[in-house]
């Protein structure tokens, strides 16, 4: 075990550490879509991960609730090591929410029972209290007054909050977030863009993937930048802009801020 | 620069061109727009004239409607053109409807019917608390029970004289029959082929190789056999197998290969809805915490069985009509029973009366199905689109 190791799993100890990979690979058949990934995200940090189409960062934060497998390496979460014990993978999924590109409400649900179903089916708690607490969140990202329609009757950017939400429902202690505006009009971007903001100055740990260099600015406290499945660089976010280091990350910001 | 002041004056509108309007235009657009579509129509308009007259004459203004003698129809095939001699199914419908079930039974088969239909009228009110739950509990209840009532539970052996009267006497399965054993067997077979069907259509699609492969074995090998064979099987080859001794109901062996059979097909059907789903879908269940099993029954399911309703609907319907082939192994169901009466010497030679109320039963009885699928897709349909 390295030095590094070691060092890592001391923060395990204290509690500190939301979230720990060392040394994680991963493949996809022959190809090697993670390399020697180290990440440590403490209690309260909001990380931006940024990079190329294709580097990787989807399958990064998607190993951290393990909606994708990795063949190597050390990934702990809360204090819980994943591994393919299925109690721990769900102790983990407990503690983490996340929140995808494509939304993926339940359309056959309304909006107040996709914020509830995880709560009586996975917490077991009785319908009047789940559907105050979806109630609570769903005034927290501004949609009250839509709970009782279906996600197909809303626009793109009620339905991510509704997918926020849906997350914080289950009081998550962690937030993955995969290019949550991506797939939005632009004049939706910002009404999403806030209820992060928001979250963020709660003190919630948050994993974000986007390209919304502006939020990035304003939240991150560290920005990570991907290429090929491997993190190339990692810094503050006025470090990060003002002054890459390497080239490719030179290329990178060229590339996403001349428009 | 002055601004000239234009009057604007509504005109009244056009009539539509003539050729477009009325009964004449509809015709016009819709059966001769054109020299082929003119051709087609005249010559459908000759076929329908020719063959529906002569039906409908055959069928009720020739009919023999009242009576109960086969003489009845006998005469009136010298004074008529020779319709339809109804009397003869009405004289039937109670064979139609029992096959050799004891007469002084029936009733309880008629028992059965109407505790059928009180345990499901619940499952269409709207109101009903739990209803999928009701409706899922009644489906797996009512063939339970109506065999049960079928079947009775006193066993007397012959020679006692309640062998033959007592009101709860045993009735052997291989006298049951008719309109009763048809409805018993699609029942059974509806209602347990598809969670066959779904679970096959899960394991086809699970990363474990050996299930899937099991799965795919399982759905390729009923799915590569007509059911005519499978009945045979049922029959001829199972005893052979079983030790000795072991006797195995003919009926229950029956229903096991009509019920497989259609859960092979159930399961492709809903492996095409399954496909429909995108993974996000799933992932987003998952990364809830819900677990698998309850990711399916709550999120996909739901999901892509409202798909494939016609689908499955129409794996129902082709259940329904399969029914028939029990016939092969000596049963009779309802058209066997149909069969059965055209062999009645009192009535000989009114067979096509008896196939005609047969495939009119059929015809309403499917239809009605296929109906009630287009109202449900309706139903489902509404507000939510993905
Ligand atoms: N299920 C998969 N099978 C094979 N290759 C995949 C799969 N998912 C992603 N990839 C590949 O892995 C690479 C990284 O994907 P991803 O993590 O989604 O990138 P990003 O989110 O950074 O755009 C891409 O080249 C993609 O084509
Ligand atoms: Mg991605």
């Amino acid at each position: 075990m390295s030095a590094a190791v070691k060092d890592h799993v001391q923060n395990l100890a204290t509690g500190e550490v939301a979230v720990q990979m060392v040394g994680v690979h991963k493949w996809y058949g022959e190809f090697h879509v993670l390399k020697d990934i180290n990440l440590t995200v403490h209690h309260g940090e909001r990380i931006v991960i940024c990079g190329p189409s294709g580097s990787g960062k989807s399958t990064l934060i998607r190993c951290i609730n393990r909606l994708e497998e990795h063949q190597k390496g050390q990934i702990v979460v809360q204090g819980t090591e994943l591994t393919n014990d299925l109690k721990q993978i769900d102790a983990i999924r407990r503690e983490v929410g996340m929140v995808f590109q494509q939304f993926n409400l339940f359309p056959h649900l309304t909006v107040l029972e996709n914020c509830c179903l995880a709560l009586i089916w996975v917490r077991k708690m009785p319908r009047k209290d789940a559907e105050e607490i979806a109630m609570k969140y769903l005034t927290r990202v501004r949609i009250p007054e839509q709970a009782l329609k279906y996600p197909g009757q809303l626009s793109g950017g009620q339905q991510q909050r509704v997918a926020i939400a849906r997350s914080l429902c289950m009081n998550p202690k962690v937030m993955l977030f995969d290019e949550p505006t991506s797939a939005l009009d632009p004049e939706m971007i910002k009404e999403v863009l806030d209820v992060m903001i928001g979250l963020a100055e709660d003190g919630m740990t948050m994993l974000c993937v986007t390209h919304e260099m502006g939020f990035a600015q304003k939240v991150a406290n560290r920005v990570i930048f991907m290429d090929l499945g491997e993190i190339v660089e990692q810094n503050t976010p006025t470090e990060f802009f003002n002054n890459p280091q390497s080239d490719r990350t030179k290329l990178f910001l060229s590339q996403i801020l001349r428009h | 620069m002055s601004i000239a002041t234009v009057s604007f004056e509504p005109k009244p509108s056009l009539p539509p061109p003539v050729a477009t309007a009325g009964l004449l235009g509809w015709l016009r657009a819709n059966l001769f727009s054109s020299w082929l579509n003119a051709a087609f129509t005249l010559a459908t308009l000759y076929l329908l004239w020719r063959v529906l007259p002569p039906i409908f004459d055959w069928m009720i203004a020739e009919a023999v409607w009242v009576g109960d003698k086969t003489e009845e129809c006998k005469n009136a095939d010298e004074t008529r053109k020779g319709g339809a001699c109804w009397i003869y199914v009405r004289a039937r419908v109670s064979g139609f409807m029992y096959g050799l079930y004891p007469y002084d039974l029936r009733w309880r088969v008629d028992l059965a019917g109407a505790v059928a239909l009180a345990l499901m009228v619940p499952v269409f009110i709207k109101a009903m608390p739990y209803r999928a739950i009701y409706g899922l509990a009644a489906i797996l209840l009512v063939p339970a029970l109506a065999s049960l009532l079928f079947y009775g539970w006193y066993d007397f052996p012959p020679n006692v004289p309640e062998a033959q009267t007592h009101p709860w006497r045993v009735v052997e399965t291989a006298k049951w029959g008719g309109l009763s054993l048809t409805l018993l067997i699609a029942w059974v077979g509806i209602g347990a082929s598809l969670p066959i069907g779904v679970v096959l259509a899960l394991g086809r699609r699970s990363k474990m190789p050996i299930v899937s492969a099991l799965c795919v074995g399982f759905i390729e090998l009923w799915r590569g056999v007509p059911l005519i064979t499978v009945m045979f099987m049922s029959s001829v080859m199972l005893p052979l197998f079983l030790p000795e001794g072991v006797t195995f109901d003919k009926l229950l062996r029956a229903l096991i290969g009509v019920t497989l059979f259609s859960a092979a097909y159930l399961a492709e059907v809903v492996r095409g809805g399954l496909q429909a789903i995108p993974r996000g879908q799933f992932e987003a269940a998952s990364a809830l915490g819900l677990s698998y099993p309850k990711s399916m029954a709550l999120i996909v399911l739901p999901q892509a069985l409202k798909i494939v309703i016609p689908g499955i609907v129409n794996s129902f319907i082709g259940l329904f009509k399969d029914t028939t082939l029990v016939a092969i192994i000596g049963m009779y169901d309802f058209l066997g029973a149909v069969a059965l009466g055209n062999a009645d010497p009192k009535w000989l030679g009114y067979a096509v009366e008896g196939y005609v109320f047969a495939a009119l039963f059929y015809f309403v009885f499917c239809f009605s199905m296929s109906r009630y699928s287009l109202a449900l897709e309706r139903k489902l349909n509404t507000g939510h689109k993905r």
